[in-house]
C-alpha cells in the first residue's frame, strides 16, 4: 500500500524550484481574463456562503426565537430563554454534554493511541506489514451507519458473537450490550473506535514515512534506545501529522452521530449533543428554537479545535 | 526480517546500540498485531457468516455453530425484500453529480486561490476549510427551513419544494466537500511550478486555458485521489439523506440501511445479508482504489 504524500509527487514535477511561486498582479489580465477569474471565485464562494456560512448564522439567530417552524409570521423573540432552558430544564442536556467528553476522552485515550501503536509496529519491517495494515484500514472505508448495524449484530444480546464468546449467550446473565444503559454507551464508543484507530494509523503510517531517517540514525549514533528514538526525536518530528490528528480525534467526538442513531437513535443512555439537535428538528414537537440553542453550543465547542487548527495551518500563508 | 541484517559497512557500534530494528524476528510484535487483526476482522467476518446461513439452519442448531448448510438465499432474499436495486441507485444518482461539481468548482476555487494573488485569497481559503469542519448539525435546521421554503413548481418536484429531491443532497454535499477539496488541491498546484503558467500566458494562453490545459491536467493525481476519496465519503453519507428525503424509496442505501434494521427486525440472518450487500460497493472500491484512496487521506488529512 503506497501511503506516499502526493505533495511529493508535485514538488518532484517542481524539479527542485522551491522559490515560492511569484503571483502577479491583477492589473496583468485582460477583462475577459478577469470575468473567469471572478466566476471562478465566485461560484464556489456564493455555494459556501449560503450553504455553510449563512445557515449558521441562521442557527445563531434562530435560538434566540420560539418558532414551530411552519410559518415566518409564528416566529416570536426569545431572548435567552432557549438556553436557560437547555442549561437549566432540560434534562437531556447535560448527559450529553458528559456523553460527548466520553466520547472524546474514549477515543483520545484509547482510539488514537491505538491507531499511533498500530502505525510504529507495522512501520517496521515485518512479514505481511501491508496485509495488516489493510485489515485495519478496512473499517475506514465503512459508513458509520453501517459499523452500527455490523455491530449490533455482533452485540445482539441472544445472537451476538460477544455473549457467545464471553460464555453468557442464551443465559439469564446475557449482556444486553445496547439495551443497558449503563454499557450501551462504551459498545458504541468501542465501535467508533474501530473505525477510528485504522484511520489515525494510516496518518502516522504516512506521517513515520516523512521522518528524515538520518534523524533516526544521529539518534542511535547518539546511543538513544528505540523509546528514546521514538519519544524525543521520531513522534517531535510528526508534529504536522499529530496537530490533525489532534483536531480529527475532536472534531470527530463532537460529530459521533450515526453510530449511536441507527443503534437506537440516541436514546437510552446514547444521548449526545448532535443528537438533541435532531431530536428538536425532526421529532414529533418540532422546537427549533431549542434545536437552534443546542446547535449553537456544539458549534462554540467546534470552534476551538477549528480556530486552534486553522492558526497552526495558515499562519504561515498570513505572513506572506 | 533476517535479511535487514546489519552489513559490514554499517557503523561498528550500531548493532550493540541499536538492537531492536535489526536482527530480532520481532515476535511480540508480530503476536500482538496478529491478536489485533483477528480482533478487528470478527465483527465483519461474523456478519458475513450468519448471512450464508438459512434461518432455518440457525433456528435449529443455534447462531454459535458450524452445523447447515451455506447458501446465498438470504443475500437474493434481502436484495429483492429490501429494495437495494432503488436504494443503489439513488446513491449513484447523488453521489455521481456531487463528486463530480465538488472537484470542479474546488479545483476551479483552488486554481484561483494558489496561482494568484489578491486581496482575500488566504481569507476565502481559511473559510472554505472551516466550514468542511463545522459539525452538519449546526446548518442542519437552517438549511431544512431553507429547503422547506423554496417553493418550486410540482412539475420539478412532488413536494412543491426542495425537501424529498435529490437536488438538496447534492448541492449540501457539494458545499460540505468544497472546502476540504478546495484545501487540499490550492496545496497541490501551489507546489506546481510557476513558469509553466508563466510560459503559457506568454504565447497568450487566457486565464481559462491556464487553467484547463496547463494546470488541470498537471493536478490528475491530486484528482483521482480526491474523487476515490469523495465517493467514499459522499456514498457513506448518513446524514443529510436523513434530513432532506422523506421518501423511503428515494434514500440512498447508506441511510436505508435504518430502514432494512426494522424491516428485517426478526430475521437476524436477512440483516447480516443487507449489511454484507452495502458493504460490497465500497469493498471494490477498496480493493481497486486503496492506493487513490490512502493518498486521498493523506494528502488532506485535513479532513474531520
Amino acid at each position: 500500500m503506497a501511503v506516499t504524500p502526493l505533495e511529493t509527487t508535485a514538488a518532484a514535477a517542481g524539479q527542485g524550484t522551491r522559490a515560492p511561486v511569484r503571483r502577479r498582479r491583477l492589473r496583468q489580465f485582460t477583462a475577459r481574463d478577469r470575468v473567469v477569474l471572478a466566476i471562478m471565485v465566485g461560484i464556489p464562494t456564493l455555494i459556501q456562503l449560503v450553504l455553510v456560512w449563512l445557515p449558521t448564522l441562521f442557527s445563531i439567530g434562530l435560538s434566540f426565537v420560539h418558532w414551530n417552524g411552519l410559518d415566518f409570521s409564528d416566529m416570536k423573540p426569545a431572548g435567552w430563554s432557549n438556553y436557560q432552558y437547555i442549561f437549566t430544564q432540560y434534562t437531556q442536556f447535560w448527559p450529553a454534554v458528559w456523553h460527548n467528553i466520553l466520547w472524546l476522552l474514549f477515543l483520545g485515550v484509547i482510539g488514537t493511541p491505538l491507531g499511533l501503536l498500530l502505525a510504529v509496529l507495522l512501520d517496521q519491517k515485518i512479514r505481511g506489514s501491508r496485509i495488516y495494515q489493510s485489515i485495519f484500514f478496512v473499517p475506514v472505508m465503512l459508513s458509520l451507519a453501517l459499523i452500527g448495524i455490523i455491530w449490533q449484530l455482533f452485540y445482539s444480546q441472544d445472537n451476538g458473537l460477544l455473549n457467545f464468546l464471553l460464555g453468557t449467550a442464551g443465559k439469564p446473565n446475557a449482556v444486553d450490550w445496547l439495551g443497558d444503559s449503563h454499557i450501551n454507551l462504551w459498545a458504541a464508543m468501542v465501535a467508533a473506535t474501530w473505525r477510528h484507530a485504522g484511520y489515525v494509523m494510516i496518518l502516522y503510517l504516512a506521517g513515520l514515512k516523512s521522518v528524515d531517517p538520518s534523524l533516526r540514525e544521529a539518534a542511535s549514533l547518539d546511543g538513544a534506545n528505540g523509546r528514546q528514538t521514538f519519544l524525543r526525536v521520531v513522534f517531535p518530528a510528526m508534529k504536522p501529522t499529530n496537530i490533525i490528528i489532534v483536531v480529527i480525534t475532536i472534531i470527530e467526538s463532537l460529530r459521533a452521530f450515526d453510530v449511536v442513531y441507527v443503534i437506537n437513535k440516541g436514546t437510552n443512555g446514547l444521548e449526545l449533543l448532535s443528537v438533541l439537535v435532531i431530536q428538536n428538528l425532526i421529532g414529533e414537537g418540532q422546537v427549533i428554537g431549542v434545536g437552534s440553542a443546542l446547535a449553537v453550543v456544539l458549534l462554540l465547542i467546534s470552534l476551538i479545535p477549528i480556530v486552534f487548527y486553522l492558526s497552526r495551518t495558515f499562519r504561515k500563508d498570513r505572513l506572506q | 526480517m533476517t535479511a535487514s541484517a546489519p552489513t559490514i559497512s554499517a557503523p561498528i557500534g550500531a548493532t550493540t546500540v541499536n538492537p531492536n530494528r535489526r536482527g530480532r524476528p520481532l515476535w511480540g510484535t508480530i503476536i500482538f498485531v496478529t491478536v489485533m487483526a483477528v480482533m478487528w476482522l470478527l465483527p465483519l467476518l461474523w456478519a458475513l457468516y450468519t448471512s450464508l446461513r438459512p434461518k432455518a439452519a440457525t433456528d435449529k442448531y443455534g447462531y454459535f455453530s458450524f452445523a447447515g448448510p451455506f447458501n446465498f438465499d438470504n443475500f437474493v432474499t434481502a436484495w429483492n425484500q429490501g429494495g437495494f436495486a432503488t436504494y443503489f441507485g439513488n446513491s449513484a444518482i447523488i453521489t455521481i453529480p456531487a463528486v463530480l461539481l465538488t472537484l470542479f468548482f474546488a479545483s476551479m476555487m483552488a486554481f484561483a486561490v494558489a496561482r494568484f494573488s489578491w486581496k482575500f485569497n488566504v481569507t476565502l481559503l481559511i473559510m472554505f476549510t472551516a466550514g468542511n469542519l463545522l459539525p452538519p448539525q449546526v446548518l442542519a435546521a437552517p438549511l431544512f427551513e431553507l429547503f422547506k421554503h423554496t417553493i418550486l413548481p410540482y412539475w420539478f418536484s412532488d413536494s412543491g419544494t426542495l425537501l424529498n429531491t435529490y437536488i438538496s443532497v447534492i448541492a449540501v454535499n457539494t458545499a460540505f466537500q468544497i472546502g476540504f477539496c478546495t484545501f487540499v488541491l490550492s496545496n497541490f498546484m501551489k507546489a506546481i511550478p510557476v513558469e509553466l503558467t508563466e510560459a503559457a500566458r506568454v504565447d497568450g494562453a487566457s486565464v481559462w486555458r491556464q487553467y484547463w490545459n496547463v494546470i488541470m491536467p498537471l493536478t490528475r493525481p491530486a484528482l483521482a485521489a480526491l474523487g476515490t476519496l469523495e465517493v467514499i465519503f459522499v456514498y457513506n453519507d448518513f446524514f443529510w439523506p436523513l434530513i432532506f428525503i422523506q421518501s423511503g424509496n428515494r434514500l440512498p442505501v447508506t441511510t436505508a440501511v435504518l430502514n432494512l434494521q426494522g424491516q428485517f427486525l426478526s430475521n437476524y440472518n436477512l440483516l447480516a445479508a443487507g449489511a454484507t450487500i452495502t458493504v460490497i460497493p465500497t469493498l471494490i472500491i477498496y480493493l481497486v482504489l486503496q492506493r487513490q484512496f490512502v493518498a486521498g487521506l493523506t494528502l488532506g488529512a485535513s479532513k474531520g
